[in-house]
């Protein structure tokens, strides 16, 4: 087996204990949700943390509630499971409900939270291989060493933003809140991502991500989750694809959003979607969204088969566009 | 009429039976190597080559062996001698002594207190080295100027090279209408077994080796721990604990069991190494990439003229079976079918990859894949069905090959009717929607091979049985239960000979302590060699029971029946007795009972060319399989619908059991046609090794499996019962190849059959206007 490096255990029993403990040691410390990421990685050696923090007894994290505005407020402690299955969820929510379901494996679903997942760390062949293995690459830029091995000369990391949650959250236009004893913040899930791959979100070292909000869905709204990956379970995404719309009553298209995941460190949301409003979410709508994913989504190998992912960004997302709302497609 | 030679009619063979040993596993109650401990064991970790190709100048063991815990460190200095699993082509010391040859190749290992120490001890061991230039690609290393592997080697970093050649290979290909020539690929493929290598090695005071490992071939692991170690042959034991899967990865020695009984002799305590996911990736010995060029000819009316076969084996950095492979890639494609004539043009090379070895149809799946798609071509060029090109040149019992193998059973146009009957192939070859298709393909295999790895005139399995007064009957063979239900095919002869319940069977096997020889769990050769062993002793000892109840009842002892339980007579059922009774009848009037049997394969099976003997069997089983497949014509993502699969393993023994091996095949077969690869990158690193980044399908991947069994009564085979374990995989593959072309009209002559390639091969083809 591969051995997990020793580190001091910390299982604070509130958020103020919690956000205190991270407050002592920030940058010396890494949050355990499910630990289904943060253990595999620190057995491959990514991460050597000198504590680690449980968040398995905070009661704040959990949960799933209603807000008054008939939005809902996810706890970032809640299992993947939960969130997938929740009839609330399921109803207003289906293309997050989707992309929490597809996450890996029902064990992994149970213990992996949708604050772990939406905090993933970034992936790619380079980096998530066992220390041996790096040590005879010779270290790729993400962790030790200054060589880009997916984009040759690159300065910056491009490993891959792999979790399914981020794109859907996007699409409903979702926040997250973030809580350190500095204070508490409120962003969109769009914000939370940053362009580097090393570390590819917004988090401060001694915030923990304590809920996610999704906005009352609109009248009209439509969603879908689209993954494409090797097997039916288990993997990450190679591509993942999440569309929103809203339509009028008539099925024109008020609002299209479509946000692709598994390409760069950020989850992209495909622009000059505009083009769509007002008119119906027809099959030539359809195409010219397809085209432009096409045309602004690039696959990295970073996660491999990146011609191949390259040429089957229009038709996933034909087909994600396509469940929307098949009966107010025209043909 | 009841003779001697038939006790009873059968009672317990042709049923249906779980092997009682899956209750265990598939319950986590199992206990493998990795669940055993000893007071005060050590654990044990390998030093690792970061370097494809490089020269030790020298290791540093002294901080490792300065952190607290650290008990010992051996090198390959303290084990200087070669080893290997073929007695002619021993190439490996168990730790690299002045190469390493592969990224992950072991120098050096350590033994602490813990897990954990070891790492960091073995983190601590340094070793100096001096990179070397290295060869990755096959063609590489055949370059006059390419760098040497194994530098004494004199055939340069060719492992083994066969040509051979049979009947008239150019006159039959001038009689031709049709002729295909093609080029195939079969990337390299792994084993994947879920339990990895784990061994334990224990030295006793008074000089005993004992090593506990997951090995499916403890006598030969056996034999080289004494050669290697310098211990006499008879104060080593091989212990084989419960397997959790193995499929050809675990059947040679390993540097582990060198290791855990050495550092076990240098410190006087047991000493356990478990591999890690990683490790089993470089220990390998999987499936061999193979580049092979096929040529293969018929007559206008479908009778098959010759075969050309040229192939290229990567064998990665050591011998293993290599030998073998390169006959077996050559050897094992001249049936079911009849040939005119046959060239077959073999060469495995070394390079610096992890070795490569036997996997579940060892060196013939690659070629079978070849052949059958070749099949398929010509098929097309002829305007013929491919069942009924097939069917035309299918051999008959009795017939050699065009390699002089003898077939003494065959079902196999059963197998071909089966599969077009159970699938609907008339109806839906060349008729489905464009996207949609099938293919069929066929195959064969060994029952064993028919010589053992060393020369020598012995038996190649035996067995011993007790009978015990409180009617119970223990078996004892040297046989490798891995999962497969060897040790239930032990008991269900027991149970069909002397008439005991399978309850009353106690099987003991995989200990070279306690039981006698067999040779190991390979090349399907434990139900035909191990049975036959079984079969005899069971029936020397039901013989003497039965003459002693006939004594008894005053009656002939052809009257008496073992079955059910009871002894019976035949011709008064009214009259038994419990078996029980029967078997204290017997120890009362004949004293202790005990039997042994034992089984060798006839030697008139082959031809006597050089080279002929390999790949020859008592017996081959036969299969045929139509696959039904789907691929998405937006993304080329190919879905397996069904496989139909019809198997001829002779009489079934326990038909639960071989249909379990059909639709394992089957899914393993399906795996390596649309995911897996092993996968070396040019700087000579594995390029995913674990089992995220190597793909093996779940449950929700694998097709739906429809498997048919068509008996023959093979004249070998105990009961007439031939293989089941490795036959079945070879179609899969190419079945699914050929359903592919049938769905979308391309040809993915590249192993695997990835969406990418099929989406890029689609375009192409519309490009070219080809549909």
């Amino acid at each position: 087996m591969l051995p997990l490096p020793a580190f001091e255990w910390v299982s604070p029993g509130s958020l103020d204990e919690l956000v205190r403990a991270l407050g002592e040691s920030p940058g010396e410390s890494l949050l355990l949700a499910g630990g289904t990421d943060l253990l595999p990685n620190m057995k491959h050696g990514l991460f050597a943390p000198r504590r680690v923090i449980g968040l398995r007894r905070v009661r704040e994290l959990r949960g799933i509630a209603e807000t008054p505005a008939g939005g809902l407020v996810i706890g970032g402690g809640a299992p993947l499971d939960r969130v997938a299955t929740d009839p609330r969820v399921m109803a207003r929510y289906p293309a997050l409900a989707r992309a929490a379901g597809l996450v890996a494996s029902p064990q992994i679903r149970r213990m992996g939270t949708i604050g772990g997942n939406l905090c993933l760390e970034t992936r790619c062949v380079y980096y998530n291989q066992t220390a041996f293995w790096r040590g005879a690459l010779g270290g790729c830029l993400k962790k030790d060493g200054p060589t880009c091995f997916v984009v040759p000369q690159g300065r910056r990391c491009v490993a891959a933003m792999s979790a399914d949650t981020p794109a859907p959250l996007i699409a409903y236009g979702a926040s997250v809140e973030l809580v350190s004893v500095r204070g508490t913040r409120t962003l969109p899930v769009a914000k939370l991502f940053a362009g580097d791959g090393v570390k590819n979100n917004v988090r401060a070292a001694d915030e923990v991500l304590t809920k996610v909000e999704l906005p009352p869905p609109a009248e009209r709204l439509f969603s879908a989750y689209e993954k494409v990956r090797s097997r039916a379970a288990i993997d990450f995404p190679l591509l993942s694809i999440a569309a929103a719309a809203v339509l009028d009553a008539g099925g024109h298209v008020v609002e299209l959003t479509v946000v692709v995941g598994a390409l760069g460190a950020l989850p992209r949301v495909v622009r000059g979607l505009e083009i769509t409003r007002a008119a119906p979410l027809s099959r030539e709508a359809i195409d010219l969204v397809a085209e432009a994913a096409h045309t602004q989504c690039n696959p990295l190998s970073s996660l491999g088969a990146e011609d191949w992912r390259k040429d089957i960004v229009a038709p996933v997302v034909r087909r994600a566009l396509a469940g929307l709302a098949p009966s107010r497609i025209a043909g | 009429m009841a003779t001697d030679d038939e006790p009873h009619p059968p009672w317990r063979i042709g049923t249906r039976a779980p092997n009682i040993r899956s209750f265990d596993a598939v319950t986590g109650r199992q206990r493998y190597a990795d669940d055993l401990t000893f007071p005060g064991m050590l654990h044990a970790k390998l030093v690792r080559s970061p370097h494809p190709h490089a020269r030790i100048r020298s290791i540093d063991t002294r901080e490792a062996l300065a952190l607290p815990g650290v008990h010992a460190v051996v090198t390959g200095k303290d084990m200087p001698v070669k080893y290997g699993i073929i007695p002619w082509t021993q190439d490996e010391y168990p730790l690299a002594l002045d190469k390493a040859l592969f990224v992950g190749d072991a120098v050096a290992c350590v033994a602490a207190i813990d897990e954990a120490c070891a790492a960091r001890a073995a983190a601590a061991v340094h070793v100096d080295w001096e990179v070397l230039p290295s060869v990755i690609e096959p063609e590489a290393a055949l370059a006059p100027d390419a760098p040497r592997l194994h530098e004494g080697h004199k055939h340069g970093n060719i492992t083994k090279s066969v040509q051979l050649s049979f009947g008239d290979v150019e006159g039959e290909f001038a009689a031709s209408a049709a002729i295909v020539e093609g080029d195939y690929f079969f990337e390299g493929t792994t084993h994947g077994a879920l339990e990895p290598h784990c061994a334990i090695g224990i030295w006793e005071p008074q000089g005993v080796l004992t090593v506990i490992s997951s090995t499916q071939v403890a006598h030969y692991l056996h034999r080289e721990l004494s050669r290697v170690l310098g211990v006499p042959y008879d104060r080593v034991r091989v212990i084989q604990p419960p397997i959790g899967g193995a499929f050809g990865g675990k059947s040679e020695p390993f540097d582990l069991e060198f290791c855990v009984a050495k550092l076990a002799m240098v410190t006087g305590r047991p000493v356990k190494l478990l591999y890690t996911r990683e490790e089993v990736f470089y220990a390998h010995r999987g499936r061999h990439p193979m580049k092979m060029h096929f040529r293969l000819g018929a007559t206008a009316d479908g009778r098959l003229t010759a075969c050309d076969a040229k192939t290229l084996i990567d064998g990665g950095a050591y011998a293993s079976f290599g030998l073998v492979t390169a006959y077996y890639s050559g050897q094992l494609v001249t049936a079911p079918l009849r040939l005119g004539a046959y060239r077959l043009d073999s060469t495995r090379v070394y390079t610096n990859k992890p070795a490569c070895g036997p996997k579940r149809g060892h060196g013939s799946v690659q070629p079978r894949f070849a052949f059958e798609v070749s099949l398929d071509k010509l098929a097309d060029r002829l305007g013929m069905d491919p069942i009924e090109l097939r069917r035309k040149n299918v051999l008959e019992a009795g017939e050699r090959t065009v390699n002089e193998f003898i077939i003494k059973s065959i079902g196999f146009r059963e197998c071909l009717d089966r599969v077009e009957q159970a699938s609907g192939w008339k109806e839906k070859r060349g008729k489905l929607p464009f996207g949609r298709g099938v293919g069929v393909a066929g195959s064969f295999y060994i029952s064993g091979t028919n010589y053992p790895i060393y020369p020598n005139a012995m038996p190649q399995s035996a067995v011993q049985l007790k009978v015990d007064r409180s009617g119970r009957v223990t078996v004892f063979c040297g046989l490798s239960e891995m999962g497969q239900g060897a040790d239930a095919m032990l008991a269900l002869i027991v149970s069909e000979e002397l008439g005991v319940d399978l309850e009353a069977i106690r099987v003991l096997t995989g200990d070279t302590d306690l039981t006698p020889v067999d040779l190991g769990g390979y090349s399907s050769r434990t139900t035909m060699m191990a049975g036959n062993a079984c079969l005899r002793g069971a029936r020397d000892l039901g013989t003497r029971i039965r003459a002693v109840v006939a004594r008894k009842w005053e009656c002939p002892a052809r009257r008496v029946a073992l079955a059910g339980g009871f002894a019976t007579d035949r011709e008064d059922t009214a009259r038994r007795i419990e078996i029980g009774e029967a078997f204290r009848l017997a120890e009362a009037e004949l004293g202790a009972l005990a039997a042994v049997g034992s089984y060798d394969t006839p030697k008139d099976v082959h031809g006597d060319y050089r080279g002929g003997t390999i790949g020859a069997s008592p017996a081959y089983s036969f299969t045929a399989h139509v696959a039904e497949v789907s691929v998405d014509l937006e993304t080329g993502v190919p879905k397996v619908e069904m496989i139909w699969a019809a198997h001829d393993a002779g009489k079934p023994l326990n038909p639960m059991l071989v249909e379990g091996q059909i639709e394992g095949s089957a899914y393993m077969g399906y795996a390596e046609a649309i995911l897996e690869e092993h996968l070396v990158r040019p700087d000579g690193l594995h390029r995913g090794p674990s089992l995220l980044d190597y793909r093996m399908p779940t449950s929700l991947d694998t097709p739906h499996v429809h498997s048919m069994l068509v008996e023959t009564a093979d004249p070998e085979g105990p009961y007439g019962a031939k293989e089941a374990g490795e036959g079945p995989l070879h179609s899969t593959i190419p079945a699914i190849a050929n359903a592919i072309f049938d769905a979308v009209g391309v040809r993915i002559d590249t192993l695997p059959f990835t969406a990418g390639k099929l989406l890029r091969a689609m375009r192409e083809q519309r490009e070219k206007g080809g549909g």
